[in-house]
Order: structure tokens, then C-alpha cells, then sequence
């Protein structure tokens, strides 16, 4: 039998710019320690296939799906979440604000992931076609939005990175 | 800067800081103090008697609070459904219990059959792991047809058969409809299946109840549609709660489209379980759960025929239909395939006969139930496939035969063959409308181009007509429903002049807290940002039936007009004593009470702080305070009504579909916001497309679910879909409700499906292919395409 009061093995690392750790399990998901051990229920869990990209967040400076990375994995690294996204002064992000003004979500759920995967792909390539766009959002399943308009908020971001455009309000 | 936040104006979403910060509240990011977890130990087989449940050894572990099974729920009534149907015979549906946890069998796979609540989830999954269980597989119902034979294996062994309910409308138009395809000068008889699908909203079902020992009142947290109605049936049909005892909260709600209207067992199970532990019980499903446990949707198998004259047009059309229902009936179970199917299965044409003949089959898989659309989708998908099917054999253009068959402008009201009378439309202008936006002109030269890359192009059209904005409660009494559809709504001014509405229709996607905030600040003439919706709590919200059926502005919308206006007529009251003038001269206008042919103004602030200070009015006839509330039953169902355009390109190497184009006309009535609606459009529309060419809820002949998870279960992503062209710009007013609204919540997953499919058949046609059915994956289009080979080469 296995015994439920086993050793708990603690975890460092810094999540969005914050030291922080805590008691995990072996077992224990990067996307479980934030959501349960630090509260930050932002990064959602949509699926256990590692398909759905509701938990996308940067791992040093990369998404990763964070419910296919255990915490422990996670020792000393630089971890960023959504609510890592908005502007110092609390204002919204150049990419979340595109989301708004163009329509880019609906329930929320998957908006999270879809918003950390953007910011990597605008990070690497700010002038991104649609079906670039399209095939970066590979892993990021969206049911509300058909897809259409968080493309829109992308391009739009994208353009405001570029300084081409500026972000509405 | 009023204009720009009333009904019309394309208002940025104030739901959107929160989800876009991470702020969002959904059901899973809420941790009760003290709370266990439960794990649902699930049937692995499709049917099965059990033989043997010891739950002894797995109750010793550690951690683990107590194992229930169905013997804790012996006093628990059934999930109820909402409906009673009539068969043609007169009798009544068959209606199994549906319990909490199975009840000696289980009859799908994921069935819930024990139930581990323990300290941690993962003590109570590894706990469900030590519980012996032994189950006696027998033969899974699968197939419709079959279920129905003689002697077929019974999903219900206390029921006389498979067969829930057979149903005729109107069975009174039967003999007229044979009558006219045996004069008719040419029949079109089309089979197809409605395939099954997955609803998949991204946030999974999730409950978590608590019980206040102090007061005897539970507090549910659950991922609903409709938290009232939950409120009813679990309290008044499961679990014997009183209203006054039960609050249900459904904040945040990640998504819908159907599958979280119905009251699951999961809830009443984690309410019952916080009573009897003393302690918050928290449940939430994973994906694989959710494929197994959440209602799944369509499912139909049918013939379809159509009479003409030797014009084309139509004389009469009928239907036979199986329409499965799975193990169990949910809660729309048995309305979803009848009384939301039958009464728009004309469509927009002028028919002068129809009859609509189904039967609800019991089967070993997963229970089936409303999804986006609901009964609408399968009736415009078999409508609009068998007109272009008999505009093919008639050499008709299947844009002509729409046009000549449409009812024409002038004749709204009208009254269709099938019960319902359609207030308002102009099906001609929209589907001009449609050629335009899509750019039809063109379409030649696009084929020419997808040609000269070896690519099949092909056009297909649909032009539809829903029966939505559930629902007027006289008429569905009268047809079997068990409950009224009526909305609610309160409007309370505060002191300093902010106002909360509370309505009891639900968000989960659909911008509530903006759109509604706009009617109010419309009828005002205020700025929304003072206008607060509060909706998702029965501890908040007087009543409510929820939303679906594109109800939410037609009926919900409309009640908060109701109540504003009430408002508006009690706030003049006040107005006219501060200006010192007669009430009927005080009107209302950008946000100020005037009279009429003087200086006199009194701003709505003002009159707000006065409802509030009864210092210079009489109280004993003008009671102080201003807050209204209004419930709005509407008189008809509304029509929204589209014509849809679709452009796919075929591989005709290896039947791979891509939809490179899609145009949608809709007239959903007035748009409160229309950001906002073409939101809607876009993602019912490519839930559509996702039925067409990608999803399908397929079970092996054990009844084991294969298409179980997202990699086997194809939701469409981002690079399977092309930029959408969506408008709603030619609409004609629903004559029946304040505000002139329609609904636009199911259209696209209406629309979408045959016109995907048309458009490939068009690309097949060459091929001689002229039937295929959902989903158009590349292995039915490549195997169609070789069994058309010698037909087409013999010709």
C-alpha cells in the first residue's frame, strides 16, 4: 500500500518575476502548483491529452502546455502567466488589448494560452502572415470564436508591435 | 457619447479585462475551506449487470472520507427530462429512471457507478482503484434499426422496447402529404445520417456544494447554462431540497453550447455529499470524462423525400427519422428531436404540405441531447441537402430553386404546414445579399483557378429559417413541456444613480454584462458604464430559466426592456414633482426628464437620489424606492433566417476537403451589438464546419467510444478554416418582442452543415458523386470518389 503522507518535496521558482515555492508530490503538475499551490487560477486545464493549449505559459522564455510539464521540472526557472501579461501600471498588454478591441474571445477559457502562445510567436516573428498565424495556433483549440477574430487580434498586435498601427483606446 | 453605448454600437466587451488578465472565476478556480474531493468510479462497458461491488478494502485507505454507491441515493428521485411527447397513438413516451449512480447496471460507458470522497483527488482516484467491481458485459444496443427488431436486447429491461417515443407532425397533414406524392410529377428521396457529435466546450464540467449545518442551506457551484433550473430539478425532483434552502451559483461558465443546460448527477451527488460529510465536496471532470458523461448531440438517421410539380416546385415534403437518444433521457432529451425539429423543418419555402415522422431510440451509448442548434441543425441539414439533391435531377439551378420556392416577402405573417406562423423576413433579399458578400459572380473563375492546381472547386448554398427564442410558454404547455420559458428580469436604480439587472439568462461566452448594460443604457439614454448586469446566482436573481435556444435577447433582452420601462414610467413620477409639472408631461431624454415647451430638466441622477429621499413627494401614494421587475413570455417563436455560401477545394487524390470560403447572410431582427453577434456567427458557423468535414462521436460494435479525447475527436483548429464573411446587415424586424430582436446563438451550426456538404458534392459532381455523408474526412471523400468510378465511366 502506498502511504498518502509521503515526503513532499519542495519546489523554487520564479513565477512572474516573484520568488516562490512550495510543497509538491512527484506527480504534481506545473499547471496544478500554479493553479492550487500559488492560486493562480488564470492558466486553465481544458483537456488531458496535452492538446488543448488552455495551459499554455512561458518557461524560460518558451510556452510550454504547463500540464505536460511536472512542477519539479520547473526547479529554478522563469515561469510567466497570464496575469504576468498586463502592463506595469495594470493596463492591458499590446496583445490583450488586440484581443479586446477585436473581439478575440468569448468564455475566456482557452484565451489564457491563446494569448501566452501568441506572445511567443509575436516575440519571434512580428510580422506574421494569416496562415502563419493559423499554423502557430496548431496546438491552441478554441470552441467559441471559430478562430476568426483571435487571428484578427494577432495580425492587430502584431501591427502594433511593428509600430504600424496603434492599439484602439 | 450615450449613441455610442445604446442598442447598435459595437461596445468593447467589459467581461474581457477579467478573462484577459486571468481574473476570470470559473466554477474550477473556486476552493471551499475544508474541502474533499470525489472521483466517480465509471462503467468500462457499454452495458452490463454487476455482480459484484465491494468497496471494503478501498474504504480503509487513508485519506479516504466515505464510498458511495447507489444504495446512499435509495431516496433520490431520477434526473428528470422536461418533456412529454405523444406518440401517434396517443400513449405517452417511455421514461427510464435515470440515477445518480447506476442502480444494479450500467447502460453506457461512463456511467457513474461509486462514488470515493477523500482528503486529496488523488487519493480518491487511486482509492476507486482498490474497489472490486465485476460487471456481466451483455449485448450493447448500438444500431437504431436493430435496437428496434424484434427481440432486440433492451437497454431497459422494465421498458416494452428501444423505442422512447413515436412521433408524428402533424399526424393530422399525413394522408394530404401521401396523397400529394402519389399525383406528384417527381419525387426526390434522399437518406442520410445526422452524424453525432461532441459539444466540447473548453471548460470541462466542474461542481462544488457546501452545506451550512447552521442554516440548512446548501450553496452549489456548477458550470450551468441555467442555475434556476437547476435549482428546481435537483431540489424539487432529486434530492427533496426546498428553493429556500438551495442556492445555485454558476459563475464564470467556460463555454456551452448546450451540454451544460441539463442537471447532472455529478451535482446532486457532491450537494448530497457535503451534507452527509460536513464538508465542501469538489468534483471536476477531466476531458475523458467529459467525452462519456456529457450529453452528445445530433445522431439521426433519415429518409427525406420531396414532391414537385413539374415547375419545381415544391409540393410536399415527409420525413422518417430515427433519432437516438442514448441510455438515458436528459433533460431536452425527448423535445430536442420533435418540438424543436418539426416546426422549422420547412425551412423557407412555401410548402404547402409537410410531416415530419420520428422515433426516439434507446441505445447503449452516451445520452444525447440538445447541442448548438438543437433539432433545427438536423431539420435544415436534411432539408437543405434533398433541395439540392431534386434541383440536380430537375436541371434546375440550385440558387433558382430556392429563389421560386421561397414564401415571398409579402406574405408574413405565415402561416407553414407545420403549426408555427412565422412573424417577419425577406428570404429573397438575403440570399441576394449572400451572392453579393461572397462574391458568386466570380465563382467560375475561382473553379478555373483551383482547376489549373488539379483541386475539385466546388459552391454549395443553404438558406434556412430557425424556430428560436424559447419559447412561448402557452404554446410549448400545450405541446408537452413541463415548465414555462418565460424570462425574468429586475432593474434597481440605486441611490446615486447606478443601476444592477439582474436577469435570470446566463453568459458563458455570449457578452451578457456588455450587451445587455447597452438596452438599458439605450432606453435611458445613459452611459452603459453605470448599468451592471448581475446574473449566475439564485441567491441574486429572482428567476430564471437560463439561456439556450437564442433566447437570451429575444426573451431575457426583452424582459429587461419590460422592466426598464417600468423604471422609466415610476422615475417620471418622481421627475415630475421636482420639476413641478404634470406627469404626463415629463418625457425622457438623454438621460434627462424635460417638459415639453419649457426649460425644465431634471437629470436621471437627480431623480434616482430623490426615489431614494422622499422629502418632497407624497409617500403614501408614490412609495419610495426604484426598482422594477418584469418576466416577458413571448407570444411566438422568432425566425431568425440566413443564406450561406460555401467554397471548398477537393483533392481529388486523397479526398482531402478544405472549406476556402464561407459567406453568411443572417437576419437575426435588430443587433444589440453587433461586435458581439458576428462573434456568434463566426463560431457557430465553424462549429458547423467542424460537423461537416472533422467531427464525429464514433462507437465500436462493443459500444466503446473511440473518438474518446481530442486526438481522436477532431475539433476544428485554426488552420482547417478559412477567414469568415459574416453579415447581417438586410434584416426584417421579429414583430413581436420590444426590442425587434431575433437571435443569433445557433445559426451558424444550422446553416453550416449543408451548405459545406453541397458545396462538396458540387466539387464531386463531375465525379459523379451525388450522396455522402458527415464528416466529409478524406477517406469517405477519396472512397466516394472510387465508387462513383464506374458508374460514371458506364455512361
Amino acid at each position: 500500500m502506498f502511504n498518502w503522507e509521503r515526503d513532499m518535496p519542495t519546489v523554487s521558482m520564479t513565477v512572474n518575476g516573484v520568488a516562490v515555492s512550495g510543497e509538491i508530490e512527484g506527480r504534481t503538475l506545473l499547471v496544478d502548483f500554479l493553479r492550487e499551490g500559488l492560486r493562480l487560477t488564470g492558466t486553465h486545464v481544458g483537456c488531458d491529452t496535452s492538446q488543448c493549449g488552455a495551459c499554455v505559459v512561458h518557461m524560460n522564455g518558451s510556452s510550454v502546455k504547463a500540464c505536460t510539464v511536472f512542477a519539479a521540472e520547473a526547479e529554478g526557472a522563469e515561469i510567466r502567466t497570464i496575469e504576468g501579461m498586463a502592463n506595469s501600471d495594470g493596463s492591458l498588454g499590446v496583445i490583450q488589448a488586440a484581443f479586446r478591441d477585436n473581439h478575440g474571445l468569448q468564455c475566456g477559457f482557452c484565451t489564457p494560452g491563446m494569448v501566452m502562445s501568441a506572445a511567443e510567436l509575436l516575440a519571434r516573428n512580428n510580422n506574421p502572415t494569416e496562415a502563419e498565424v493559423r499554423e502557430w495556433l496548431e496546438g491552441n483549440l478554441c470552441r467559441c470564436t471559430g478562430y476568426h477574430n483571435i487571428v484578427k487580434s494577432i495580425l492587430a498586435a502584431a501591427a502594433v508591435m511593428r509600430g504600424e498601427a496603434q492599439a484602439a483606446e | 457619447m450615450t449613441k455610442h453605448h445604446g442598442i447598435g454600437a459595437s461596445m468593447k466587451r467589459r467581461e474581457d479585462q477579467r478573462f484577459l488578465t486571468g481574473a476570470g472565476r470559473y466554477t474550477d478556480d473556486i476552493n471551499r475551506p475544508g474541502q474533499a474531493y470525489v472521483h466517480f468510479l465509471r462503467s468500462d462497458v457499454a452495458h452490463g449487470r454487476i455482480k459484484l461491488l465491494d468497496v471494503a478494502a478501498a474504504s480503509t485507505i487513508p485519506g479516504v472520507l466515505s464510498i458511495f454507491t447507489a444504495e446512499d441515493f435509495a431516496d433520490a428521485g431520477g434526473l428528470p427530462t422536461a418533456w412529454q411527447v405523444t406518440n401517434r397513438d396517443g400513449s405517452a413516451q417511455q421514461e427510464p429512471k435515470h440515477p445518480i449512480l447506476a442502480e444494479g447496471m450500467v447502460r453506457h460507458i461512463g456511467e457513474a457507478i461509486v462514488a470515493v470522497v477523500a482528503e486529496t483527488l488523488e487519493i480518491a482516484q487511486d482509492a476507486s482503484e482498490a474497489i472490486e467491481l465485476e460487471i456481466e458485459e451483455l449485448p450493447a444496443v448500438l444500431d437504431m434499426k436493430d435496437a428496434l427488431a424484434d427481440g432486440a436486447p433492451k437497454v431497459h429491461e422494465d421498458l416494452t422496447s428501444n423505442l422512447c417515443f413515436d412521433w408524428g407532425f402533424l399526424e393530422d397533414n399525413k394522408a394530404a402529404v401521401d396523397a400529394a406524392f402519389e399525383s406528384a410529377h417527381h419525387v426526390t428521396t434522399l437518406d442520410l445520417v445526422n452524424n453525432r457529435c461532441v459539444a466540447n466546450p473548453m471548460e470541462p464540467r466542474c461542481a462544488v456544494a457546501e452545506f451550512d449545518a447552521g442554516t440548512d442551506e446548501y450553496t452549489l457551484f456548477t458550470t450551468s447554462q441555467n442555475p434556476h433550473v437547476i435549482r428546481l430539478l435537483m431540489g424539487a425532483f432529486v434530492l427533496n431540497i426546498p428553493e429556500t434552502k438551495l442556492r445555485i451559483v454558476a459563475p464564470d461558465v467556460g463555454g456551452a453550447f448546450g451540454s451544460k443546460i441539463y442537471h447532472y448527477g455529478e451535482e446532486a451527488f457532491v450537494t448530497r455529499a457535503s451534507k452527509v460529510l460536513g464538508r465542501p465536496v469538489k468534483w471536476t471532470s477531466t476531458r475523458s470524462e467529459a467525452f462519456v458523461t456529457d450529453a452528445q448531440g445530433r445522431d439521426h438517421v433519415t429518409t427525406i423525400q420531396l414532391a414537385l410539380d413539374a415547375d419545381g416546385m415544391f409540393q410536399a415534403f415527409r420525413t422518417e427519422t430515427y433519432a437516438n437518444l442514448g441510455a438515458y433521457l436528459r433533460l431536452f432529451a425527448t423535445v430536442t428531436p420533435t418540438y424543436l425539429h418539426g416546426p422549422a423543418a420547412g425551412g423557407p419555402y412555401r410548402t404547402p404540405l409537410a410531416y415530419v415522422h420520428v422515433k426516439g431510440v434507446f441505445t447503449n451509448t452516451v445520452p444525447v441531447d440538445a447541442y448548438r442548434g438543437a433539432g433545427r441543425p438536423e431539420g435544415s441539414y436534411q432539408l437543405e441537402r434533398l433541395v439540392d439533391k431534386a434541383a440536380r435531377e430537375m436541371g434546375i439551378d440550385p440558387v433558382e430553386i430556392r429563389r421560386k420556392n421561397f414564401i415571398k416577402p409579402d406574405e408574413f405573417p405565415y402561416q407553414t404546414p407545420l403549426a408555427v406562423q412565422y412573424d417577419s423576413g425577406n428570404y429573397h433579399a438575403i440570399l441576394d445579399r449572400l451572392l453579393e458578400i461572397s462574391d458568386h459572380s466570380g465563382l467560375d473563375a475561382r473553379k478555373a483557378e483551383s482547376a489549373s492546381k488539379g483541386k475539385l472547386r466546388g459552391f454549395g448554398c443553404a438558406t434556412w429559417v430557425e424556430c428560436s427564442g424559447l419559447a412561448p410558454s402557452q404554446l410549448i404547455g400545450a405541446l408537452g413541456a413541463r415548465a414555462g420559458l418565460y424570462e425574468s428580469a429586475t432593474v434597481r436604480v440605486n441611490p446615486t444613480g447606478g443601476i444592477s439587472v439582474f436577469t435570470g439568462t446566463h453568459a458563458h461566452g455570449q457578452g451578457h454584462e456588455t450587451a445587455f448594460a447597452q438596452i438599458v443604457a439605450d432606453k435611458l439614454g445613459i452611459d452603459a458604464d453605470t448599468v451592471e448586469i448581475v446574473h449566475g446566482d439564485t441567491s441574486k436573481v429572482p428567476f430564471g430559466m437560463g439561456t439556450y435556444g437564442s433566447r437570451s435577447g429575444s426573451v431575457g433582452g426583452a424582459a429587461i426592456a419590460r422592466a426598464t420601462d417600468k423604471v422609466i414610467e415610476k422615475a417620471k413620477k418622481f421627475a415630475a414633482h421636482l420639476v413641478e409639472a404634470a406627469e404626463a408631461d415629463v418625457e425622457l431624454k438623454d438621460g434627462h426628464f424635460t417638459v415639453a415647451g419649457t426649460d425644465k430638466s431634471v437629470a436621471w441622477g437627480d431623480v434616482a437620489l430623490a426615489a431614494y429621499v422622499p422629502h418632497n413627494y407624497p409617500a403614501e401614494t408614490l412609495e419610495p424606492g426604484l426598482e422594477e421587475t418584469a418576466f416577458f413570455d413571448p407570444v411566438n417563436f422568432v425566425y431568425p433566417s440566413g443564406a450561406y455560401g460555401c467554397e471548398v477545394e477537393v483533392d481529388p487524390e486523397t479526398g482531402k476537403v478544405m472549406v476556402v470560403s464561407f459567406a453568411a447572410a443572417d437576419d437575426f431582427g435588430v443587433v444589440i451589438n453587433p461586435m458581439i453577434v458576428e462573434g456568434q456567427q463566426h463560431g457557430g458557423v465553424v462549429q458547423g464546419i467542424g460537423q461537416a468535414v472533422l467531427e464525429n462521436a464514433v462507437y465500436d460494435d462493443s459500444g466503446q467510444l473511440l473518438s474518446a479525447s481530442f486526438m481522436d475527436y477532431a475539433l476544428p483548429r485554426a488552420k482547417d478554416l478559412p477567414s469568415l464573411v459574416v453579415d447581417h446587415s438586410v434584416f426584417t424586424e421579429c414583430t413581436h418582442n420590444p426590442l425587434g430582436v431575433k437571435g443569433c446563438g445557433e445559426a451558424g451550426a444550422i446553416g453550416a452543415p449543408p451548405a459545406v456538404v453541397n458545396a462538396v458534392l458540387d466539387a464531386l459532381a463531375a465525379h459523379g458523386v451525388t450522396e455522402i455523408d458527415m464528416p466529409l474526412t478524406p477517406s469517405r471523400v477519396w472512397q466516394a470518389i472510387q465508387d462513383a468510378k464506374p458508374a460514371a465511366a458506364a455512361e
